[in-house]
This record gives structure tokens, C-alpha cells and sequence, in this order.
């Protein structure tokens, strides 16, 4: 027996080495995923996703007005949507709205994370979440209290008065998405920096900026999409001369009976989705390299 | 402005390092007080001279990175004011003073290439793309890094990291070159490495550097000055070999290299001593100048001073004894240490003899002794 043990030994110890540790611990730690997991998984997917979806085959539909299941197969939606001037001025307001609002949104968000990231302490928190407020308030609340001071600074029905309300909203994704990118930024760099000669707005520019400009371009998206679909304030502001997008979807469904909306939330749903699965995409090919 | 010789690193001296010798940094009653219980920084004065390399050394909390950071000017100066030459920097902006520094975690910009990381500097001079492509080529000659420019900091091990902040650092050829603990972060092989290359590089580059430690041995290999710092303030400036041979107080003498201490008390250091039922001759030319004016004296004496025998017979004569018990034995490869219980009090000693001695073993009663003018008496 103790002749034969440490070749034995040497055995397992050669094996050891020829199996690197990582892969060998996720196969004994992760078991199969079971087959029911799987089911009720895809099943609450379908749940969530089904409604969103469902507008696409509605938007190729003959029918003058909702008619479900669709009928037939025809681009006159889409006709409409291109050629009505109300629906692609609305369109033309809600992007314009939301690149200004985003923009905004951007610039006071990192600023705002960049300057509770150096206070800390309990100012800092305090501070930060004052700026949640916009999150945890009912859209409604927000959009009452917009209303009433807008219409005394008459800023409603401006695209001025859209893009402030906006921003404020957004401007607290910007911040939680910054703060967290800032979570693994060291202070050093900058101290580094000075000393090889750059100013502060010139070590923000060439350090701070790229090393959280993921955390930034995901805050800017975030701002885009929640000022892009945002239809709460914008029915309180909306002038028969200035609506958004989604009012006019309102307006197409309450008031018009206009299937029109099918068209237009297909765009949305196709242009919402390809803007995180590009943010998603940069991201991945970032995090590589 | 040739400062950099990548060529023929092994050609030149200190002397040819060229016109840009570093500049004069001269420290004036530097105060920092973070509104904590003591200043970290109290009353600094110090000037380091052109070309010199000073040493910051001091046990953590010494307030020596303290003192670094003001010069560099990451921190504001509560009093006091610092001149770089003759021009007073103390509010200075740090990215206005034009000095380079290293880092213990390098603090390289890991969104850059190494050739990226040393060009920075240069970028924010405005100089020349082809004038940086050749500098940057040419320190990372210096550092011996050809090649490697491409590279992401991430990719590179930890000396080969510290080797680009030391040449990021000094590419622009800045006033002086701070390091912060710069080997701190590094295995101990390696930092032997690297502290031989830094003493090359400030050889090859001539610029006035000041190091911060608190690696004693790292001190007295690498520097022209040492600055020990002690609760904020300066204990002792001099050389490596003025602060070995020549401590001034106790703190000095504890905190670079072993020493045996005998307390003194306040007895005058002028006659014959007296320790317990010892007496010892005293060489007035080993009593610090602080020792004199002292309320509290002690004696300390080297490892490598003291001598054992067995008998106080074999005490050679003029020499100061005292008996003792040997409480272990140390085999360094090169020696062997004794230590030592001495006296009643059983006051722990050191005594180094030659390796092949294995004349001694544990619990044996000796003698030890050493001459007076090897023995210091300094402030306790």
C-alpha cells in the first residue's frame, strides 16, 4: 500500500494542475438550471413583453379603426404617420425636447455627482437625496406643481418649458448612474494630474470624463428615453402649438379614434430598443478591452 | 535642456547632468493642522539643496507625506511658506509648480497606453508631437522599458508600472521629483531593484529629489540627506552616516538601525557614569549636543560595538562592562547576534560576534562591554 500511494498522490496533484481552479469550481458550484425554472421564467418574460409587442402586427393592420386581432397586411399607418404633418411635427418636438433634456440633464447630473463625490458626509447624503425627490414623486404631484409655476413664469407650451421640466426629471438617473461609475475612481489620478501640469477643468477633461464616461453616456441615454415616453407633465403643458409625441398618441386614441398610434408605437418600441442594445453593445466591447 | 542622456546612461556622473541641476526647495516654519489634537506638520524649516536626494523618514503619522503633499501643494499650508529657488510657491496651485511626482499605487491613467500616460505631461505643455515622440522614446530608454509603449498599465507588473511613473514623472523635466513611498507596494526583491534604479536615474538626471519612507534601510541605501521626522517635526538632518553614528536623541538612535539603551537619568554626563553598580568612562566627544542641555539622558551603543567575554577579567582595559545573560542567538548567515538581559534590570542588548563562535549558548552569564568612544550619549 505505501508503495503505491505516491504515485497516488502525484496523480491527483498533476491533474490539479492541467484544470484551471476557476472553471473547476463554477462546474461544482452552479447546479443545471431546472426545466420548471426555465418555464415560468419564459412565461413571466412573455408577461411583461407580450402587451409592448403586440403593437407591431396591430401597425400593419387595414382596419380604419382597433381592430384585434389585426386584419390583413398594409403600410397605410405608416403613410399616415410620415405624411400627417401632426404626427411628425410631434415626433420632431419630442426628439428636439429630448436631446435638449438629456443634454442638461447630463451636465447637471455629473456635475452634481462629481461635487457630492468629493463632500461625502452626512451634507452629502442629505443632498443627494433631496435630488431623488424627482424619482419618488408621483408624476402627477410633479407635473400639478410644473403646471401651476409654469403658467405664471409662461413657460407652458414652450419648448423651454418642456425641456426644464424634463431635465428635472431625468437629472437623478444621471446622478445614480455617475455616482456609480465614480465609485471606482481614485482620487489619486487627479492629484497625478495636477502634478504633470493640468488644471482642474483640464484633469476633468482628460481623466476624470473618460474613465466615468460610461456611467455619463448611460445617464445621457436614460435622460433621452424617460423625457422621450414622459406623458404626465407633457399633457399639462401641451399647446394646441407645441405637443410631444406621446400626447398626440393620447390625443389619437381619446379624441381621433386614430389607429395611427399602432405606427408610431412600433417606431418607438424599435427605436427605444435599439438605443440600449447599441449602449449594451459599446458597454460589453468597453468592459472587454 | 538635454537633461535626459538615454544614450550612454553609464558614461555620466553626478556631474553630467546638465544645466538643469533641480531647484533649491526651502522649507520655512511649514505648518499643517488638520484641527486634530496636534499639527501633522509643526514648524518645519529645511532646505534641500539643488541635485540632493532627501529623504523623508519617520514612522507612520510622522507627518512626513504630510510635508510632501505640501510641497507638491495637495494640501494648503496652514503657516509658514516654501520657495522653490527664490520663488515663494506656498499658494501656488499644484499644477502650476512644475514638479513631478510618484505615487505608492502609481497612479497611472489606466484609460492610456504607457506612451500615452508619459506624453501627458508633455500634451499639456503644447509640445511638439515629434519633439514627445522622441522624449517619451527616450525615458523609456532611461527606465528600460523600450518597447512597451503600446501597452496598458493593467498589463504591465508592479515595478514595470512604478519604472512609467518615475518616467511620466520626469519626462517634462520638472523643478524637482517627489516620491511618495514609492516602493511601498513592491516584493523585496524588487524594491532593491528599483531602489538601485532610482539612485541611476537621479545620477543620469541630476534633479533635486526628495524621498518619502519609512524604511530605514531604504533610507540609508539611497539617500545624500536624511530628514527624520518625529510627531510633525524634524528630530535630525544630516547624512546616513551623521544619523547612525552621530544620533542626537533617542528617538534617532532607536528608530535607525539596533541599540543597546541604558537610561541615564539626570545625572551630569560630564564625569564617570553610573548604572546600577556599574561605572563608565564617558569620551566627551560621543555626548550629543542635545544631551548636554538635556533634563533626561540615556547611552546607546551599536550591535557591532559591543564585545562578549566571560570573565570580567578579559574586559580589555578602558572599556565599559557590563555583565549580562544570553537570552537567544540569532544566525545571520554573515554573523550571529547575541541578545542580551543586562544587568538587574535585564535591559535588552544586542551583541554581534563572527558566525564560526559557537562558544555561547542560551542562559550563559557574560560580559559584555565596548569602548567609550563607541558608546553615545544622547537626549532621552
Amino acid at each position: 500500500m505505501t508503495t503505491i500511494a505516491p504515485p497516488d498522490d502525484q496523480r491527483t496533484s498533476a491533474a490539479d494542475v492541467s484544470t484551471p481552479p476557476a472553471r473547476r469550481r463554477r462546474g461544482r458550484g452552479a447546479d443545471p438550471t431546472p426545466i420548471w425554472l426555465g418555464i415560468i421564467g419564459a412565461l413571466v418574460a412573455l408577461y411583461l413583453v407580450l402587451p409592448t409587442l403586440i403593437v407591431i402586427p396591430m401597425s400593419f393592420s387595414e382596419a380604419t379603426t382597433f381592430v384585434f386581432p389585426p386584419k390583413g397586411n398594409s403600410l397605410w399607418l405608416y403613410r399616415n404617420f410620415f405624411t400627417g404633418d401632426k404626427w411628425l411635427e410631434s415626433l420632431q418636438n419630442s426628439f428636439v425636447v429630448a436631446v435638449l433634456a438629456a443634454v442638461l440633464a447630463t451636465a447637471v447630473g455629473t456635475s452634481a455627482a462629481l461635487g457630492l463625490h468629493q463632500l461625502r458626509g452626512r451634507v452629502a447624503r442629505l443632498i443627494r437625496s433631496v435630488l431623488m425627490f424627482p424619482i419618488l414623486t408621483p408624476s402627477i404631484v410633479i407635473a400639478t406643481a410644473v403646471y401651476i409655476s409654469f403658467l405664471k413664469w409662461h413657460l407652458t407650451g414652450t419648448l423651454t418649458g418642456y425641456v426644464f421640466a424634463h431635465a428635472a426629471l431625468a437629472t437623478p438617473l444621471v446622478l445614480v448612474s455617475v455616482t456609480s461609475a465614480l465609485g471606482t475612481f481614485d482620487a489619486t489620478y487627479l492629484r497625478a494630474s495636477a502634478s504633470l501640469g493640468a488644471s482642474p477643468w483640464r484633469s476633468f477633461l482628460t481623466v476624470t470624463l473618460p474613465l466615468i464616461s460610461r456611467g455619463v453616456a448611460t445617464g445621457a441615454v436614460l435622460a433621452f428615453v424617460t423625457s422621450f415616453d414622459e406623458v404626465v407633465i407633457a399633457l399639462f403643458l401641451r399647446s394646441p402649438k407645441f405637443q410631444t409625441l406621446p400626447v398626440q398618441m393620447y390625443n389619437s386614441v381619446v379624441v381621433d379614434i386614430d389607429p395611427t398610434i399602432a405606427a408610431s408605437s412600433s417606431l418607438i418600441v424599435v427605436t427605444v430598443s435599439l438605443i440600449f442594445l447599441v449602449a449594451l453593445l459599446v458597454g460589453a466591447r468597453k468592459q472587454r478591452r | 535642456m538635454t537633461i535626459l542622456i538615454g544614450k550612454n546612461p553609464t558614461a555620466t556622473g553626478p556631474t553630467a547632468a546638465s544645466s538643469g541641476k533641480g531647484a533649491q526647495i526651502r522649507l520655512e516654519s511649514v505648518t499643517k493642522d488638520f484641527g486634530l489634537a496636534a499639527p501633522a506638520v509643526d514648524g518645519v524649516s529645511l532646505t534641500i539643496e539643488p541635485g540632493e536626494f532627501m529623504t523623508f523618514l519617520g514612522p507612520s503619522g510622522s507627518g512626513k507625506t504630510t510635508t510632501l503633499n505640501l510641497i507638491a501643494g495637495f494640501e494648503t499650508l496652514t503657516s509658514g511658506s516654501i520657495y522653490l529657488d527664490a520663488q515663494e510657491v506656498g499658494t501656488l496651485p499644484a499644477h502650476k509648480r512644475n514638479l513631478g511626482m510618484v505615487f505608492q499605487n502609481y497612479a497611472l491613467f489606466p484609460h492610456l497606453t504607457v506612451a500615452g500616460n508619459i506624453a501627458y505631461p508633455l500634451r499639456e505643455r503644447k509640445v511638439p508631437k515629434p519633439e514627445i515622440e522622441r522624449r517619451v522614446r527616450e525615458v523609456l530608454e532611461l527606465v528600460q522599458l523600450q518597447g512597451r509603449d503600446k501597452h496598458h498599465p493593467a498589463q504591465l507588473s508592479g515595478g514595470q508600472q512604478q519604472r512609467v511613473a518615475l518616467a511620466r514623472a520626469i519626462v517634462f523635466h520638472p523643478r524637482a521629483l517627489l516620491l511618495d513611498e514609492p516602493l511601498g507596494a513592491l516584493d523585496r526583491n524588487l524594491r532593491s531593484a528599483l531602489q538601485l534604479e532610482i539612485r541611476r536615474i537621479h545620477r543620469e538626471v541630476g534633479t533635486t529629489l526628495v524621498f518619502v519612507t519609512h524604511d530605514q534601510e531604504e533610507a540609508m541605501n539611497l539617500s545624500d540627506r536624511i530628514a527624520l521626522f518625529h510627531d510633525g517635526r524634524i528630530e535630525q538632518v544630516g547624512s546616513p552616516e551623521n544619523l547612525y553614528g552621530e544620533p542626537e536623541t533617542l528617538f534617532t538612535a532607536r528608530f535607525l538601525g539596533d541599540s543597546t539603551v541604558f537610561e541615564l537619568g539626570d545625572q551630569p554626563v560630564t564625569a564617570p557614569l553610573t548604572w546600577e553598580d556599574e561605572r563608565w568612562a564617558v569620551d566627551q566627544g560621543t555626548v550629543a549636543q542635545r544631551a548636554r542641555s538635556a533634563a533626561r539622558t540615556a547611552l546607546v551603543v551599536r550591535p557591532e560595538a559591543v564585545g562578549v567575554v566571560r570573565e570580567r577579567a578579559q574586559v580589555p582595559q578602558g572599556a565599559n562592562a557590563v555583565r549580562a545573560r544570553v537570552r537567544d542567538i540569532e544566525y545571520m548567515g554573515a554573523y550571529r547576534t547575541l541578545q542580551l538581559a543586562a544587568g538587574a534590570a535585564g535591559v535588552a542588548g544586542r551583541a554581534r560576534i563572527p558566525a564560526a563562535d559557537k562558544n555561547y549558548a542560551i542562559g550563559d552569564e557574560v560580559v559584555a562591554w565596548w569602548h567609550p568612544d563607541a558608546q553615545r550619549i544622547v537626549a532621552a
